[in-house]
């Protein structure tokens, strides 16, 4: 225990020293979120169900930290680990590699968070968010895409030599899907990211049920 | 003195590559052990089966008592290992490494001792990819000494050190043998392995070709030695053509080496007298005693460069 504490709290701190990945988590999304909602504001929309664009975008920033952190984060940090051969070093102590892994998973995930808690900061204080939804049932959407994109992240981490083909799975976040060409929409469909946004979008709308039926499928093939 | 590691037979390879061939030798409690040979003569193959890292294709191992195959954790919580490839994430701290490692062992030493044995006190807040190179290898010297190790392995600790920073390793290792642990090392540097090693192996191409104390096996050699001399324009060959079959001749421009047995005589005399006979003049001469090098070569017929 005393291992995992002290090794959580190591990568942490490594967490904060790379800038740009805590750059891409905490601090992009609300640059997307203010550049948006200046151009957009966050009236009511009729294509949108009568919320505004911030309203649907937030659960679409969330989904891209969730995207940062579980693809590309974790896979660029795992990868780096296992060529400069600190994997190995590790190797040659007592200590369970899962250590390792675990560490990883937990501040990816309270990096995600956190980075989800400010954007729900900054728009309920400047755009005055409007949330119908239970907020439990949110979290746990969110914990559940977290910990999926992880597990799809190691996936990932495993098979592919470098990690940055693995940005390419992260696009097609940003925006509300009713914005986007019909085309791109369908090319959507296949992306896994999409069914992160549902889910939000549905549990942050107090509808979780209409929209999760693409995400559990995602979720089953990943923790399968 | 018991032997502490006991190797029978072992053989390695990796697809049709034969990497280990069939290897046995003992170390004994408390000695510095080297393996030494070129580049892919078996040694990290070798070393990385003893760590359990490598399962062996066929021989029996034995380190501390136990098949590293089948006790790794036992072994992983007693040796110190320092691997030829390895790293620390670039902006972990030294102190930061220290601390988290020292987490993982029963009974860790007190980091706090070696950063301050290790000089590498002012380096306690450095990021690990700022150290320079002998300050990583004093680092990783550090982290294998943290589980108080009665057996410490270092795959080739101070390849592309410079000598400063290779004699200020050299040190450290002499301390950690007198504080009583036993060290296996490998090295395809002959003047390492010289210098620290109490008993070497010498491999080449998976097989040991020598093995024995570095003093018994110059010895062996038969009283080589090697005398270097500066000839004005060069070598007549004449004289080249009239030097006795035993002896080795490189020339370098106007740099002469000769190698050969001293018999009765000593061969710096014989090569004085040569060259006095045929009115040569000659500047700068120098004897050396034979080294490991010149064993590799004797035994291989190759010459061992870095």
């Amino acid at each position: 225990m005393r291992t995992l504490s002290k090794m959580t709290w190591v990568e942490a701190k490594l967490f904060l020293r790379e800038p740009m990945g805590a750059f891409f988590t905490l601090a992009f999304p609300l640059m997307l979120l203010f550049l948006f909602g200046g151009i957009y504001g966050n009236k009511p929309v009729e294509a949108f169900g009568g919320y505004g664009t911030i309203d649907v975008s937030i659960p679409s920033y969330t989904a891209m930290i969730i995207a940062t952190t579980g693809l590309v984060g974790l896979t660029i940090t795992m990868s780096t680990y296992r060529e400069n051969g600190i994997l190995r070093r590790l190797r040659t102590t007592p200590i369970n590699p899962l250590y390792i892994l675990t560490a990883q998973v937990i501040v990816l995930l309270l990096a995600a968070a956190l980075g989800m808690v400010l954007l729900i900061i900054a728009g309920k204080l400047v755009y005055s968010l409007r949330f119908d939804g239970n907020a439990l049932s949110f979290a746990a959407g969110f914990v559940l895409c977290g910990v999926s994109f992880m597990a799809f992240g190691f996936i990932l981490a495993g098979l592919m030599p470098t990690a940055r083909t693995a940005q390419i799975v992260a696009l097609g976040a940003g925006y509300p899907r009713e914005l986007l060409p019909e085309n791109i929409r369908k090319f959507a469909n296949y992306l896994p990211l999409t069914y992160v946004v549902n889910l939000l979008r549905g549990s942050g709308s107090g509808n979780p049920g209409a929209c999760t039926r693409g995400t559990s499928r995602f979720c089953w093939a990943c923790w399968c | 003195m018991s032997p502490i590691v006991k190797v029978d037979g072992l053989h390695k390879s990796y697809g049709k590559t034969i990497a280990v061939d069939g290897i046995s030798f003992e170390v004994l409690e408390g000695e510095i052990f080297g393996m030494v040979g070129p580049n892919g003569a078996g040694k990290t193959t070798t070393i990385e089966c003893l760590e359990g890292l490598r399962k062996p294709d066929s021989g029996s191992v034995s380190v501390l008592g136990v098949d590293p195959q089948r006790d790794g954790q036992y072994l992983r919580t007693h040796t110190g290992m320092q691997l030829q490839q390895s790293a620390l994430p670039d902006r972990i701290k030294v102190w930061e490494a220290l601390d988290l490692y020292s987490t993982f062992y029963p009974d860790p030493a007190d980091w706090e001792e070696l950063l301050e044995h290790l000089g590498l006190q002012e380096k306690r807040g450095t990021p690990f990819a700022k150290l320079s190179g002998g300050q990583k290898q004093r680092l990783f010297v550090a982290l294998a000494l943290l589980p108080k190790p009665r057996l410490v392995f270092l795959d080739e600790l101070t390849t592309g050190l410079d000598p400063q920073a290779r004699h200020a390793v050299w040190d450290l290792i002499r301390d950690v043998r007198a504080n009583g642990a036993t060290l296996i090392l490998t090295t395809h540097l002959m003047e390492e392995a010289d210098e620290l090693c109490d008993r070497v192996a010498i491999l080449d191409r998976g097989a040991i070709v020598a093995s024995g104390s570095p003093a018994d096996l110059i010895r062996d050699l038969g009283g080589e030695e090697r005398v270097t001399l500066s000839v004005d324009g060069g070598l007549p060959p004449a004289v080249a053509g009239a030097v006795p079959a035993t002896w080795r001749i490189e020339v370098q421009g106007e740099r002469v080496s000769v190698a050969g047995p001293s018999g009765n005589t000593p061969l710096v005399v014989e090569v004085a007298n040569l060259l006095a006979s045929h009115r040569i003049r000659f500047r700068d001469l120098r004897t050396e005693p034979a080294t490991l090098e010149d064993v590799f070569l004797k035994l291989t017929g190759r010459q061992m460069r870095e």
